[in-house]
């Protein structure tokens, strides 16, 4: 579902496999278990975390029609990205989405969560679709876009107008970081950035602290969610 | 004084007549009407477009018919009152359910830039017309949701000192480099008009949900909906 590679001080997390990479109970687990992992490596307060995508999609969103075949796991679902994007947002290292492929609703959502996007220019999109397939969005989507997205008149194109964001839109809007040619590129540049970010030396554990600090209108969003809480604190900090 | 017309998907909110269009109770009572019908009648595809005739879009409140009350009380009271009276125009605008569009024909001041700055997408002229509050040159204080559609809707603080505390008369061009209107690139009154109604029917082509998209509407300005009670009236779900 998703795999995760070490390269020096790179965790390389992939959302595996050609599908969609629906944002389903199972594949938000699979993801979860992988931060876990991260957290739990000795040196993983001077990392950087890359993650991306096998295939056409980085994420279609939730997965919409287990929904439909079960109300319940709406709520399942919502919850364990509210608690996986919490726990991205508290992550001691630097975050970067190598956007590889199309990004909607909970997907474009899950790019965002990370400090820096990179995507590609040759194809694909961020797209909050839920205004053209009939859903609100939630508060929470909507504390992340107004903290990621600078302009009114942007966030009002992303949300109100759901509008398909290239690259090209995503660099002008403030949303995407930079650009490149093919998702190869994107990954390269991916890890061009992260081992520039690791050189600089910055303590993962200060850094996680400020990105909570200045990210704390999303969290209060989010709501507090004791399990990650919780583990949070045990993941052993330095303090 | 005010007009509601049907073009297709279009609804046309007109403030018709060559005059300031200044808001009174009763003009604020005929829009506000004229809003409710539209939303009434609104479908799948619906959009409004509100424009003016005329050299103003609007010149805000009605000052005259304040001083008109003859003592210092007097006019603060019908100040009071239009301030009370006129937000909400200002929520039924931002719970509309369908897409809605500003057709800036001249100047829109205080109250007048407040409705406009009320709609999704604002567009005004380029050769005539500018953005104004004039409060600050009035001694006038700004309303409590006056102050909370400035932050919900212009992003910078530069642009948002320029019209509050500079009080600057902001011409179209400036308008879209600060980030205020959508588009300038008009040099008539028929150019903003055709403009916003191509605008209106690519967006009713989406034939959206109006219950929807007022919902998602609310959730992009929550600070600013909190002050105008209004609430999603759709449960947000995944």
């Amino acid at each position: 579902m998703c795999t995760l590679e070490k390269r020096g001080q790179l965790f390389l997390l992939k959302l595996a496999g050609d599908g969609e990479h629906r944002l389903n109970p199972t594949l938000l687990d699979s993801i979860t278990s992988a931060i876990t992992q991260i957290r739990s490596d000795p040196s993983s307060s001077q990392s950087v975390l890359i993650t991306t995508s096998d295939g056409k999609f980085f994420s279609n969103g939730y997965d919409l029609a287990l929904a439909d075949s079960d109300p319940s796991l709406r709520v399942v679902m919502d919850s364990k990205l509210r608690s996986l994007v919490a726990d991205l947002i508290s992550l001691p290292m630097p975050t970067i989405a190598a956007v590889t492929g199309h990004a909607s609703a909970a997907g474009f959502v899950l790019a965002m969560s990370h400090d820096y996007v990179l995507m590609r220019r040759d194809r694909g999109f961020l797209y909050m679709s839920e205004l053209d397939i009939e859903l609100v969005i939630p508060p929470w989507f909507a504390a992340m876009i107004r903290m990621k997205i600078g302009s009114p008149a942007a966030r009002r194109d992303v949300m109100l107008t759901a509008e398909k964001v290239t690259a090209e839109r995503g660099l002008e809007m403030g949303i995407v970081d930079s650009s490149y040619g093919s998702a190869a590129e994107t990954v390269e540049g991916a890890v061009k950035l992260g081992e520039e970010l690791v050189r600089r030396g910055v303590d993962g554990h200060v850094y996680g602290g400020m990105r909570e600090a200045l990210l704390k209108q999303v969290l209060h969003t989010i709501g507090s969610n004791e399990s990650v809480s919780n583990r949070m604190r045990n993941s052993g900090s330095k303090l | 004084m005010c007009t509601l017309e049907k073009r297709g998907d279009l609804f046309l909110l007109t403030l018709t007549g060559d005059d300031e269009h200044r808001f009174h109770p009763d003009t604020i009572s005929s829009v506000l009407s004229l809003l409710e019908q539209a939303k009434s009648q609104s479908t799948r595809g619906s959009v409004l477009i509100t424009t003016a005739h005329g050299k103003f879009f609007s010149n805000g409140f009605d000052l005259a018919w304040a001083q008109a009350a003859g003592s210092q009380t007097g006019a603060v009271n019908r100040m009071h009152q239009m301030v009370e009276s006129f937000k909400p125009v200002i929520a039924a605008l931002f719970d509309l359910p369908m897409p809605t569009i500003a057709a800036l024909n001249g100047h829109a001041a205080a109250s007048g830039l407040m409705f406009a700055l009320s709609h999704d997408y604002v567009f005004m002229r380029n050769d005539r017309g500018v953005l104004y509050m004039s409060e600050v040159d009035l001694g006038l204080p700004l309303p409590d949701y006056f102050a909370a559609m400035f932050a919900a809707k212009i992003g910078t603080s530069i642009a948002r000192r320029e019209l509050l505390l500079s009080g600057k008369k902001i011409k179209g061009e400036e308008a879209v480099a600060l980030g205020i209107v959508d588009s300038a690139a008009h040099d008539s009154v028929e150019g903003v008009v055709d403009a916003t109604v191509s605008l209106g029917q690519s967006l009713a082509a989406k034939k959206w949900n109006g219950e929807v998209y007022a919902s998602i509407r609310k959730s992009l300005y929550p600070g600013l909906c909190a002050m105008l009670s209004l609430t999603a009236k759709i449960a947000a779900s995944p």
